[in-house]
C-alpha cells in the first residue's frame, strides 16, 4: 500500500480561534479512516482545508506525494478527490439521474466537447448503474428535491462516487439517517472499497457507524490529533473518553 | 406526463401557427411592435440564462443591446453590409459580457446588481456623451435595413419574419444549449456553487460564459433593433430597458425556458393592448403587473406549471426558485 494522502502540520484560525492546530496524518491507498471528535474539535475546517474550500494558515498537503495545498476544489476533483458535506448539498431542482450525471459530467472530455457532446455526456449508463448499486432505481426521474430525507443523503453519497474517485472525503455521511437506511449505506460504502479499492476518509459522530466502517479511527479536540489507532484501541483511549466519548 | 407533453406541443403549434399569419391582420404599428416582441424576447432569452439559469443577476442586458444597435447602426449608415456588423456587435458584446462576468466571481446578489447597473449607466453616457462615435443626443438615423439574397426587408412584413426567424434560431440554439451539460452546469451553479465547485464544475469559467453568451444575445438582440427602427438614440438604452429586461425574465418565469416569450408579450404588447384605458394605460399596466407578480412568484410559467403538476410535492426551494427540469415548461 502507498500514502495516497499525506497532511503535515495544517493550521488553519478564525480570528484568534485556533480550528485546526497543527494536524497531521496520512491515509494509506484503500483506508477507510475515521475522524471523529467533540462538536467544534475542528474536523470539518480540516476537510475544507485539505479540499481548498478555506485556505490553510500554514501547513501541507500532498496527494500521492504532490503538493496540491490551496488547490482549486474543482482541480483537486478531477484529480480524484470527491467529498460530500456535513449538511445536505445536492441540487434539488434536477432529477436523481441528472445530479448523478452533472457529479461526472466535468470529468469528460473539454468544456467547448461538453457543449458539443451527448446531452448525458455519456453517462447515462454509469448513472444509471449507480442508481441502481444505492438502490434508488424507482426515484431516478424524480426531483431530487422530492426525495426523503434519507434518499437525499444517499443521492448525496452517490454523487460523490459518480467520477470513481481515488479518495473520497465523507462528512457525516450517517447524519440524520435512519436505521435502515444507515446500515444500506455502511453496506454500500464497503461495497465500493472492496470493488474499486477507492480510499475513504470518514467524518462521523454515529460511533457505532464509524466504528464498523473505519480501519483507523483519528480523534481531533480543539483542533489537535489527541490520538489515533484501531477502532478498539481509540474507543479504550482514555484521552478520547475523556474528550469526546465521555461527554456523549 | 404525456398529457403535459400533448399540452404543450398544441399550445406551442397554435403560437408558431398565429406567430406565422398574425402580420396579416395587422397595420404596420401592429407588425412593428410584433417585431419589437421577437427582438425584445431575444435579449431575454440572453438575460435568462445569465439570471434564470446560471443565476448571475444583471441589470446591464439594455446596455449590450445598445452596444449591438450602435455597431450596427454606426457601421451600416457608412456603407457596410449588415452581416458583418451583426456578427461583430453579438461577439463585440460576449467580449465586454465576459469581462464584466469577473465582478460576479467576487460579488453577488445586490452587489453584482449594483456593478451591472454602474456599467449600463456607464454605457448609456458613452452614447450621450461621446457625440463624434455615437451622434449623442441626435443619435443615428436611416438605418437601412437589409437585404437577404437579394431579397430586400425594408416593408414591414418582410422584416418581421426576418426577426422572426431569428428569434427561431436563437431559441433552437438556447434550448440545445440549456440540455446540454453546460445548461446543467448553470444550474449547479445557480442552486449551490460550492457543491458544483466540489463536483469539479469550474464555477469561475461557467459564471464568464453565463454572463458573455446572455450579453452576446443582447448584443444580436440590438443589431436587429438597428434596422426595425432605423433611428437610434441613448435614451432606450437607458437603465428603463434593463429594469424591464429583467421583469420580462422574472414574469415570464425565471430559469424556464418559455419564460421570456411570454414575459416579452406582457412588457411589450401588453401596453399596447391596454392603450383603450387611454391616459390610464400606464397605471392598469402597473396594477396587473404588481397583482401577477404577487399571484404568481415564480412567473406565468411557473405557475402554469405548479397547476399543471398536483402531485409534485413542493420543497421550500422549489416554491422559491423555477423548476429548472419542469420537463414540458422547458
Amino acid at each position: 500500500m502507498s500514502t495516497l494522502l499525506q497532511v503535515r502540520d495544517l493550521r488553519k484560525s478564525f480570528g484568534g480561534i485556533v480550528a485546526v492546530d497543527g494536524v497531521s496524518f496520512s491515509v494509506e491507498e484503500g483506508e477507510i479512516l475515521g475522524i471523529i471528535g467533540p462538536n467544534g474539535s475542528g474536523k470539518s475546517t480540516l476537510f475544507n482545508c485539505i479540499l481548498g474550500q478555506l485556505s490553510p494558515g500554514g501547513g501541507e498537503v500532498h496527494l500521492d506525494g504532490r503538493a496540491v495545498t490551496g488547490m482549486r476544489p474543482c482541480d483537486l476533483n478531477r484529480l480524484g478527490v470527491s467529498r460530500t458535506f456535513q449538511l445536505l448539498q445536492i441540487f434539488p431542482q434536477l432529477t436523481v439521474r441528472e445530479n448523478l450525471i452533472l457529479a461526472g459530467q466535468e470529468h469528460k472530455g473539454t468544456m467547448l466537447g461538453r457543449l458539443v457532446g451527448p446531452r448525458d455526456a455519456g453517462l447515462g449508463a454509469a448513472a444509471d448503474r449507480m442508481i441502481g448499486f444505492f438502490r434508488l432505481g424507482h426515484l431516478a426521474g424524480e426531483h431530487a428535491g422530492d426525495l426523503s430525507y434519507g434518499q437525499q443523503k444517499l443521492l448525496d453519497v452517490a454523487m460523490a462516487f459518480m467520477a470513481g474517485p481515488r479518495l473520497a472525503l465523507l462528512d457525516e455521511p450517517a447524519g440524520g439517517v435512519n436505521l435502515t437506511m444507515l446500515a444500506s449505506l455502511r453496506e454500500r460504502l464497503r461495497a465500493i472499497n472492496a470493488e474499486s479499492r477507492s480510499t475513504f476518509v470518514v467524518i462521523e459522530h454515529n460511533m457505532e457507524f464509524v466504528m464498523a466502517l473505519c480501519t483507523r479511527i483519528l480523534v481531533l479536540a480543539e483542533g489537535r490529533v489527541i490520538a489515533e489507532g484501531a477502532p478498539a484501541a481509540v474507543r479504550s483511549d482514555p484521552k478520547v473518553i475523556e474528550a469526546y466519548l465521555g461527554h456523549s | 406526463m404525456k398529457n403535459r407533453r400533448l399540452a404543450a406541443g398544441i399550445v406551442l403549434a397554435a403560437a408558431g401557427v398565429f406567430l406565422l399569419v398574425a402580420p396579416f391582420g395587422l397595420k404596420p404599428y401592429g407588425i412593428f411592435i410584433l417585431s419589437m416582441w421577437a427582438v425584445m424576447t431575444i435579449a431575454a432569452i440572453g438575460l435568462n440564462l445569465t439570471l434564470g439559469y446560471a443565476g448571475q443577476i444583471s441589470l446591464a442586458q439594455a446596455a449590450f443591446v445598445g452596444i449591438g444597435a450602435y455597431i450596427t447602426a454606426w457601421l451600416t449608415t457608412k456603407g457596410w453590409p449588415f452581416w458583418p456588423t451583426y456578427f461583430f456587435g453579438g461577439i463585440s458584446c460576449f467580449a465586454v459580457g465576459w469581462v464584466l462576468g469577473y465582478p460576479a466571481l467576487r460579488v453577488q446578489h445586490h452587489y453584482l446588481a449594483f456593478v451591472t447597473l454602474a456599467f449600463n449607466t456607464l454605457v448609456y453616457l458613452i452614447f450621450r456623451n461621446e457625440e463624434w462615435l455615437t451622434g449623442g443626443i441626435y443619435g443615428i438615423s436611416n438605418v437601412p435595413r437589409p437585404s437577404v439574397l437579394g431579397f430586400p426587408l425594408s416593408k414591414p412584413i418582410p422584416f418581421y419574419y426576418f426577426c422572426l426567424v431569428h428569434l427561431a434560431l436563437v431559441s433552437a440554439a438556447t434550448w440545445w444549449l440549456i440540455r446540454s451539460p453546460w445548461g446543467r452546469a448553470f444550474v449547479a451553479l445557480r442552486e449551490n456553487p460550492i457543491r458544483a465547485l466540489s463536483l469539479g464544475v469550474d464555477t469561475r469559467r461557467y459564471t464568464l460564459v453565463a454572463f458573455a453568451l446572455g450579453a452576446g444575445l443582447g448584443g444580436i438582440s440590438g443589431a436587429l433593433y438597428a434596422p426595425l427602427v432605423q433611428f437610434i438614440d441613448p435614451t432606450p438604452f437607458a437603465l428603463g430597458l434593463s429594469l424591464n429586461l429583467l421583469l420580462m425574465v422574472v414574469l415570464g418565469g425565471s430559469g424556464y425556458f418559455f419564460g421570456p416569450f411570454l414575459g416579452a408579450i406582457v412588457a411589450v404588447l401588453l401596453p399596447e393592448w391596454l392603450r383603450f384605458a387611454q391616459g390610464f394605460y400606464l397605471m392598469g399596466y402597473a396594477v396587473l403587473v404588481m397583482v401577477m407578480m404577487a399571484v404568481c412568484p415564480t412567473g406565468l410559467i411557473g405557475l402554469a406549471d405548479r397547476l399543471t403538476r398536483p402531485g409534485r410535492r413542493q420543497t421550500a426551494a422549489a416554491a422559491a426558485e423555477p423548476a429548472a427540469e419542469s420537463e414540458a415548461a422547458r
